[in-house]
């Protein structure tokens, strides 16, 4: 059971650890360095023995913390979900130890949040991207990155030769396309719903 | 009524038929499309659908689905086209053998659909030559095969035997 007693014991056990304001799930904030021995303990101590997800949030220029990765840990045993929340030290260049070591299945969710975010796993097997190609020289999901992307060349030289085609941004007439989940079928297919600007009219600013 | 009372006479025409070079070829080609199926998103479910009884596209003389370029000359793009797979769009592309066809099928290969982001490349047409494009997200079975017959009607038009020495660009690699 993952009650307040489990918690109390896990904190007074690991010292670096603190708890984190969360709605859902036991949320805990450890310092990147013992990460790799507190999933350690998680999963041979305290069973928690599936990882479920893997990212990282990038909360902004300016801030002090600016990348972190953020674990979800299942226990078959406690039937509880539990969330590990470790800054990365370096804003320029962050890094992370890898925890494919302790979880393998981590191996492709450390691809795909250095793929959008350009953390780097240390000790990772084969760190190199999983979705955009390997050239591709931006992090799409970080906070700077456009939605609608950045000219850049296509990954195949001679491709982009014969059609004369890059990677152009996407037009974002009347905003990103996206569904309301409630109306009529027609009304709630993914459009871009402000319609106050157009390829004509300029966007309100 | 005999056969010989109606159309082709062969004590006045002998066993000659004269027509165009163009209709000769243009009436082979069209009824033995051979679609590869590029299948990509949730169209290609759409277009197996298209293949299968209900709608049998062999109606039409276009059932035989191959999956190597090298056997196919009419390319069915069925679904997203991300930056990372347009290369190997064009690649299966330039592997087909003349004459060759594309048909753009649903709103992502013709312009990208609903994804207005950096990874989707806006339309097939960027990197390949498209012949039909079909609406819908996806389409529906119909709709491809109207798009099919369409581009049954569009080959029925070609100038085949001039085309024949236009040289076309590849890819290198």
């Amino acid at each position: 059971m993952i009650d307040e007693e489990f918690i109390k014991g896990l904190l007074a056990k690991h010292s670096f650890l603190s708890e984190r304001e969360s709605i859902d799930c036991l949320t805990l904030e450890s310092p990147s360095g013992e990460l790799i021995s507190f999933l350690e303990y998680l999963k041979t101590e305290e069973s928690f023995d599936m990882l479920v997800d893997l990212t990282a949030i990038d909360h902004g220029e300016g801030e002090d913390n600016r990348f972190s990765t953020v674990i979800h840990l299942y226990s078959l045993l406690h039937h509880g979900y539990i969330r590990i929340h470790a800054s990365c030290n370096d804003n320029n260049e962050p890094s992370m130890p890898s925890v494919s070591s302790i979880y393998p299945s981590a191996n492709w969710h450390e691809r795909e949040t250095y793929d959008m975010f350009g953390i780097k796993f240390t000790e990772h097997p084969n760190l190199k991207r999983i979705l955009m190609w390997d050239d591709y020289p931006y992090f799409p999901l970080r906070k700077e990155f456009p939605l609608a992307g950045i000219d850049t060349p296509l990954p195949a030289a001679d491709v982009a030769e014969v059609t004369d085609a890059s990677v152009e941004p996407a037009p974002m007439m009347g905003g990103p396309f996206v569904s309301s989940a409630n109306g009529m079928v027609s009304d709630s297919e993914p459009r871009a719903k402000d319609e106050s600007w157009t390829e004509k009219n300029e966007k309100p600013l | 009524m005999t056969a010989s009372d109606v159309g082709y006479n062969s004590k006045v025409e002998g066993e000659v038929i004269v027509t165009k070079a163009d209709a000769v070829v243009n009436w082979i080609r069209k009824h033995s499309v051979w679609p590869m199926p590029m299948g990509l998103a949730c169209c290609a479910i759409e277009l197996m659908a298209s293949a299968a009884s209900r709608y049998d596209i062999s109606r039409f003389g276009m059932e035989v689905m191959r999956f190597s370029p090298r056997q196919s000359d009419c390319m069915i793009v069925a679904g997203t086209v991300t930056y990372k797979m347009a290369e190997v769009v064009r690649r299966i592309y330039d592997q087909m053998g003349d004459p060759k066809w594309v048909v753009a099928m649903g709103a992502c290969a013709s312009t990208g659909g609903m994804y207005r982001s950096y990874a989707v490349m806006q339309g097939v047409d960027t990197i390949v030559p498209v012949d039909v494009y079909v609406s819908g997200c996806p389409p529906r079975p119909e709709a491809l095969l109207d798009a099919m017959m369409k581009l049954q009607d569009k080959i029925g038009n070609e100038t085949s035997v001039r085309n024949l020495t236009k040289t076309k660009k590849v890819a290198s690699g």
